[in-house]
């Protein structure tokens, strides 16, 4: 039986480390390995409630933000790809063509 | 016959359009025959259908032929329907008529102008909706007759729109019947309301079956209507607009406003004479407003010196005669007024064009004089004209319309000493001004030389007029007859003077006013001078000269607090809080817009703690 409340927390804090990460890194490679940290983190409480319900339901969800998570990547790391391609850094203020 | 009667109103309609789609590329010969003939056609066509009506009249004295409904909601029905009984088939004959002699003059008079196929579609959309005007079966399209006319009549005032003073003019007509608009608009949600229908025929037998004599909705509902019909009419206390209105064309004066358009308040009243016979209060309104109308116009128009100005108060001053020959009961004679006077007038605003023209468009009086010998045709035509309009006994038409009324005012339950005595007053004052303004034109020593001489188009009509204005008294017995089939007769009573006494009286009253004006203007002009110039004269004088003050004293009481609070509110303090909105939502552009940074990693920042937020107030409220 896992401690709920505890998973919960670390659950949290993988989920507050990658949102830092997020915002912290300047790297494209970092941002995107973050985010799966931050996936990751919500599987996590997925699985965690699952099976404190005994309910399956948690472990469904969980395949389904891992395969969300694989195509995400693959589409992302082919951008990141192309990006690096172009313009030779993954810097993102560098990268930045958006002006409001 | 009679069923070609909605063709009347349509023709000219269609060729009001015709004229102003095509008219600017069409020759200016082919407007005139257009707009002429346009006329032309309604009018025979008219005549047509009087006989028909006449020789075979059609059953319940009256014919009605619906076109089509125009509105339907609920029980709300109202048809474009046209009416046809003794009362509408008279004023529309007078009315095409007249119309078609004022289009033949005009066809020369406004030879050259600029906007010559303007005007004829102006005047043929005028004779389309005044003839809607009068054979309208239900009220509503009587309103749109009724506006359709306004609207001609301020388009014509302001026909020479360059100048501003004529722009000026067409606005204060339209605003001052504006009011009286307003009132008969409000008279008429009054009737639907309680009546249920705006059908005349319909209305007028409901009203009398459901309300009593004096009942407080049957005098609002007449009163109100009333209030149309002084607006439109120029009765006191909305007579201001129409001195003003002769800034238009001359046969525009001639037509709309001297013959026609301002006696459409008269055809309202007789053709609502059920509702004053429930509203006796009112009726008497009726007559004293134009009892004290024409003695206000009529010493108004002495003291003149533009002479259309002296024929745009003898006007109002004739239609007063109209209202209270209504106001006495005397129904039939108000609408024999309105056709002697609609020759009468038609005509000597026509010979004022003639005269007018051949100055130089000269309007002052006292620069004219001696023209008897240069216009004969002019003087002559203008001389039986005010002849007419005076009431020469015993020859012209205005005398036999006058004395029916006056006799009437004498003889009938509703009428009164104090009536009769104005009207005779009235008749006094008619005769002096109409001869001062013959007396100061056509006698004397020339002042202005002629240089244009009319041509036919412009004399034949004013001749033809002539000849009626003359003639059509002499049909006075048959057209009473007439009459009584649409309209009630006189209730006899009151003081029971002798048709005699009466005519004598009136004749005197003609020849004191007409001795006094060659008195005063031809034998001996130093004293006409002498009374104008003394003191009491003077005030006299500018406050007559002014319309008693009412331009005056109504520039104080309306005009000028409309525009001080106009000024006053200029930066407009309704619309700062709108423009305030505006500059809130500019500012909150600015500032928001500095957020808008381009940077992802400042995005993802403002989810991460926009989503903190929202749980963390999920999670504490």
């Amino acid at each position: 039986m896992l401690p709920i409340r505890e998973s919960f927390i670390l659950a949290g804090i993988l989920f507050t480390l990658g949102v830092i990460g997020v915002l912290a890194r300047r790297n494209l490679v970092f941002i995107l390995m973050s985010i799966e940290v931050m996936l990751n983190a919500a599987g996590l409480a997925f699985v965690v409630a699952g099976a404190q319900w005994r309910q399956p339901d948690g472990q469904v969800v969980f395949l389904f933000i891992l395969a969300m998570a694989a195509a995400e990547l693959s589409v992302g790391l082919a951008l990141v790809l192309e990006l690096y391609r172009q313009y030779k850094t993954l810097d993102t203020d560098v990268l930045s063509r958006m002006r409001g | 016959m009679l069923d070609l009667l909605w063709l009347v109103p349509a023709i000219p309609f269609a060729s009001a359009f015709v004229l102003a789609v095509f008219g600017p590329r069409m020759r200016s010969k082919a407007v005139a025959v257009l707009g002429a003939g346009a006329i032309a056609v309604p009018a025979v066509l008219m005549l047509l259908i009087a006989a028909a009506f006449v020789s075979a009249p059609p059953a319940g004295g009256a014919y009605t032929q619906v076109l089509w409904t125009w509105i339907g909601v609920g029980s709300f029905r109202p048809a474009i329907a046209f009416y046809l009984d003794a009362l509408s088939l008279v004023m529309v004959v007078v009315v095409t008529f007249v119309s078609f002699l004022i289009h033949v003059y005009s066809t020369e008079f406004m030879r050259g102008d600029e906007g010559y196929s303007r005007f004829f579609a102006y005047m043929n959309l005028f004779v389309a909706s005044m003839v809607t005007l009068l054979l309208a079966d239900n009220l509503l399209l009587l309103y749109l007759g009724w506006e359709g006319v306004g609207l001609c009549s301020y388009l014509l005032i302001g026909f020479w729109y360059q100048d501003p003073v004529n722009g000026l003019a067409g606005r204060k007509a339209f605003i001052v019947t504006r009011v009286g608009d307003t009132a008969m608009a409000v008279g008429l949600f009054l009737l639907f309301h309680s009546l249920g229908t705006l059908r005349i025929q319909d209305l007028l037998h409901t009203a009398s079956d459901q309300w009593q004599i004096g009942s407080p909705y049957a005098v609002a509902a007449a009163a109100l209507l009333l209030g149309g019909a002084v607006g439109k009419s120029a009765q006191l206390p909305l007579q201001t607009w129409l001195p003003d209105a002769m800034a238009g064309p001359t046969p525009t004066s001639a037509l709309i406003h001297a013959a026609t358009m301002v006696t459409a308040g008269v055809y309202l009243i007789a053709r609502t004479h059920g509702l004053y016979e429930l509203a006796p209060q009112v009726q008497l309104a009726v007559a004293v407003t134009g009892a004290a109308t024409l003695l206000m116009a009529g010493c108004s128009a002495l003291t003149q010196n533009d002479i259309k100005r002296v024929l745009a108060y003898s006007t109002i001053s004739q239609i007063g005669y109209m209202f209270f020959a209504l106001g006495v009961g005397a129904w039939g004679a108000a609408i024999f007024h309105f056709m002697t006077h609609a020759f009468f007038k038609a005509l000597l605003f026509l010979a004022a064009g003639v005269v007018i023209e051949a100055l130089h468009h000269e309007h002052n009086i006292f620069r004219m004089g001696g023209l008897r010998k240069e216009l004969p045709a002019a003087f002559w035509t203008f001389l039986i004209g005010g002849c007419a309009l005076a009431g020469l006994p015993l020859i012209t038409a205005g005398y036999y319309s006058k004395d029916l009324i006056l006799w009437s005012a004498a003889n009938s339950t509703a009428g009164t000493a104090g009536l009769w005595v104005a009207g005779i007053a009235g008749v006094v004052l008619t005769s002096l001004y109409t001869f001062r303004l013959i007396f100061v034109v056509f006698f004397g020593q020339p002042a202005t030389p002629v240089s244009h001489r009319p041509g036919p188009a412009m004399m034949i009509p004013a001749f033809v007029l002539a000849f009626l204005s003359i003639t059509a008294g002499f049909a006075t017995t048959p057209f009473a007859a007439f009459m009584a089939k649409a309209l009630p007769e006189l209730h006899e009573g009151g003081m029971g003077m002798s048709e005699v006494i009466n005519s004598t009286v009136a004749g005197l009253a003609f020849l004191a006013g007409l001795l006094v004006a060659w008195y005063a203007y031809l034998s001996n002009p130093a004293l006409g001078r002498a009374a104008a110039t003394s003191r009491v004269g003077r005030v006299l004088h500018r406050f007559w000269f002014s319309d008693w003050g009412m331009d005056w004293f109504y520039d104080r009481l309306f005009v000028w607090p409309v525009v001080w609070s106009a000024k006053a509110n200029k930066a407009d303090i309704v619309d700062s809080i709108y423009t305030g909105l505006t500059r809130l939502a500019a500012l909150c552009h600015r500032y928001f817009s500095l957020t808008e940074t381009g940077r992802l990693r400042w995005y993802a920042a403002w989810i991460a703690g926009g989503s903190a937020f929202a749980v963390a107030i999920a999670m504490f409220l």
